[in-house]
């Protein structure tokens, strides 16, 4: 399970490195409670993956994360880091490895951004210059401009503080990233901008990533898995987002991805994955560019009698066309694992 | 020159003191001038001295009293109930119902004091260190801060406004209280206002009276801009 080169350094003061996770019957009873929180639970994320957990509130989902950094301790079970316990490490050391990223943030309001990122390494001891590089690195990789750096959170937007947030997590370069909700409390323009980047700062830095969200659309835009849970923690399915979508496990994953979640699935792919059909004079409608969805060609289609689509090329001649059939097709095709 | 002189009226020497002392004026510069360096200035250094070791003896005692409450949240009532307890104890009482053990001293004098800082320092160290933010102390205890790492460099910064208003309070509260204290020992400002109180010329209760208010606005100040120096975080221009 250990893979510890599929992490791509971002930088000279970072160590390319991801770890895997894995959960054994893991079962967390707080004291007083009538019914287990989490009752048995085994999971595994390989290293580089983003494995989101999701499901109503209530099903386990943040006790599940927290219990991997030892924030709640467990009640039995095992979990593995790297194939190491988490319950023979120190927390606070234990801690020190893992990022940590909440909804709320939690920056430090008495210390300037560049002391908040450098929080964690100057826990492990490291050298002023080597901080103040690797905060220099950090603010850039989270696209905030250098000045930021002797503001205070209070300065900042909210979407600004979320980065800081991520800088900070990101800091000593933690082989597993925890992220609770991080862009819950952001608005909708903003969150889509943020998981666009965490998504293009995932592709550079290949971290193990768990993130929890009850916001089924955010899992599928972010995970390379989906673990949906049901109350007490009760794994309901456990796989890629395509699979989710195109087989539903029971009734309660197929409600919770929703009704649309055909169109969901398409919202996947792109047109220009398709083999398309030669454009040989026939009379067609739109022209698209091929990064497209499948779900806005369907959108075009529908509304726009039945005229194939046109797919453009680089030389913005058309490189061939699209139907409604190959969009049903392409439903009907075997899930991308 | 000297039969000149001799000539003019002779001016009838009334002793050194001022025409406005002479006329009992209600106050008089001159008698301040002449009285500085014998009476005022030493009861003021004295008054600075017994306020300073009251405040500093009473943040040590109500602070270490607020973080063992901060760890176990049960201390808080007992401790709040004989703090405010000494707090309400009239200061004359208080002075006098000590005399029996520590005698006419300083000591008499710096336990009654130190007994009316503790409530309101306990009590706002406490607080400032309730008051730091849950998400703040999550983040902190997740990116691997020890408790103790998690008090000294996270909760107690977070802390310092509140703690220095406490300290701005007791220190003020004490500066007052001090006068109180020449009933036991003759010592600090409240002496040359209990040697005015018992004389019809008034500039030495004034005078004293007076550098007992400036002393207390310039300690507030002094605490005032101690707190901007350690806080600069909370001057920032919100951005939003």
């Amino acid at each position: 399970m250990n893979s510890s080169n599929t992490a791509q350094t971002e930088g000279p003061h970072a160590y390319p490195r991801a770890a895997s996770l894995e959960l054994r019957h893991v079962r967390k009873v707080y004291p007083g409670a009538a019914r287990p929180a989490i009752e048995d639970l085994s999971l595994t994320v390989p290293a580089g993956e983003v494995c989101v957990l999701v499901g109503p509130s209530g099903c386990g989902k943040t006790t599940a994360m927290r219990l991997v950094n030892r924030m709640i301790e467990l009640t039995s079970g095992e979990i593995l880091l790297d194939g190491a316990s988490v319950m023979e490490r120190r927390p606070a050391e234990l801690r020190r490895e893992i990022g940590y990223v909440i909804q709320q943030i939690g920056l430090f309001p008495h210390q300037t951004i560049a002391d908040n990122v450098a929080t964690v390494p100057r826990l492990l001891g490291w050298d002023k210059q080597r901080v103040a590089a690797r905060v220099r690195e950090l603010l850039e990789l989270v696209q905030l401009p250098p000045e930021l750096a002797g503001r205070y959170p209070a300065q900042l937007s909210g979407g600004q503080r979320q980065r800081v947030g991520v800088a900070r997590a990101l800091a000593a370069d933690p082989p597993l990233l925890l992220m609770d909700e991080p862009f819950g409390a952001i608005d909708p323009i903003a969150r889509a901008r943020l998981q666009d980047e965490l998504l293009q700062l995932q592709a550079r830095v290949r971290k193990t990533i768990v993130f929890v969200t009850h916001d089924i659309d955010e899992a599928i835009k972010l995970g390379d898995r989906i673990a949906i849970l049901r109350e007490g923690g009760v794994l309901a399915q456990y796989a890629p987002p395509d699979e989710l979508l195109a087989s539903p496990a029971d009734a309660f994953v197929a409600q919770f991805v929703g009704r649309d979640r055909a169109l969901k699935r398409l919202a996947l792919s792109r047109v220009g994955e398709l083999a398309l059909l030669p454009a040989d004079g026939t009379l067609h409608g739109a022209t698209i560019e091929p990064d497209t969805s499948l779900r806005d060609a369907l959108s075009l289609l529908i509304s726009d009698g039945d005229r194939p689509l046109a797919v453009s090329n680089e030389d913005g001649g058309v490189a061939g066309l699209v139907t409604l059939d190959m969009i049903r097709a392409a439903l009907h095709a075997e899930p991308a694992r | 020159m000297t039969a000149l002189a001799a000539a003019q009226p002779v001016i009838p020497d009334f002793g050194r003191g001022s025409s406005c002392v002479r006329d009992n004026g209600t106050f008089c510069w001159d008698w301040v001038r002449a009285h500085w360096g014998d009476t005022l200035r030493p009861a003021l250094v004295q008054h600075v001295a017994l306020t300073a070791v009251a405040v500093a003896i009473g943040f040590a005692i109500a602070f270490a009293l607020a973080l063992l409450a901060h760890r176990r949240g049960r201390l808080t009532t007992p401790v709040v109930l004989v703090t405010g307890l000494l707090y309400t104890i009239p200061s004359l009482a208080l002075f006098q119902l000590l005399v029996p053990f520590t005698g006419l001293s300083r000591t008499t004098a710096e336990i009654a004091l130190v007994s009316y800082t503790l409530l309101i320092l306990f009590r706002n160290t406490l607080a400032g260190l309730a008051g730091v933010p849950e998400e703040v102390r999550d983040a902190a205890r997740g990116m691997g801060l020890t408790p103790r790492q998690l008090l000294w460099r996270v909760e107690l910064p977070l802390a310092l406004p509140a703690i220095v208003a406490g300290m701005r309070i007791a220190t003020v509260t004490v500066i007052s209280l001090a006068t109180v204290a020449v009933f036991v020992v003759n010592e600090g400002l409240g002496a040359p206002i209990f040697d005015g109180l018992q004389q019809t010329f008034k500039t030495e209760l004034i005078a004293a009276g007076a550098l007992c208010v400036a002393l207390a606005l310039a300690a507030d100040a002094l605490l005032v801009l101690v707190q901007r120096a350690l806080t600069p975080w909370t001057r920032v221009a919100r951005s939003r």
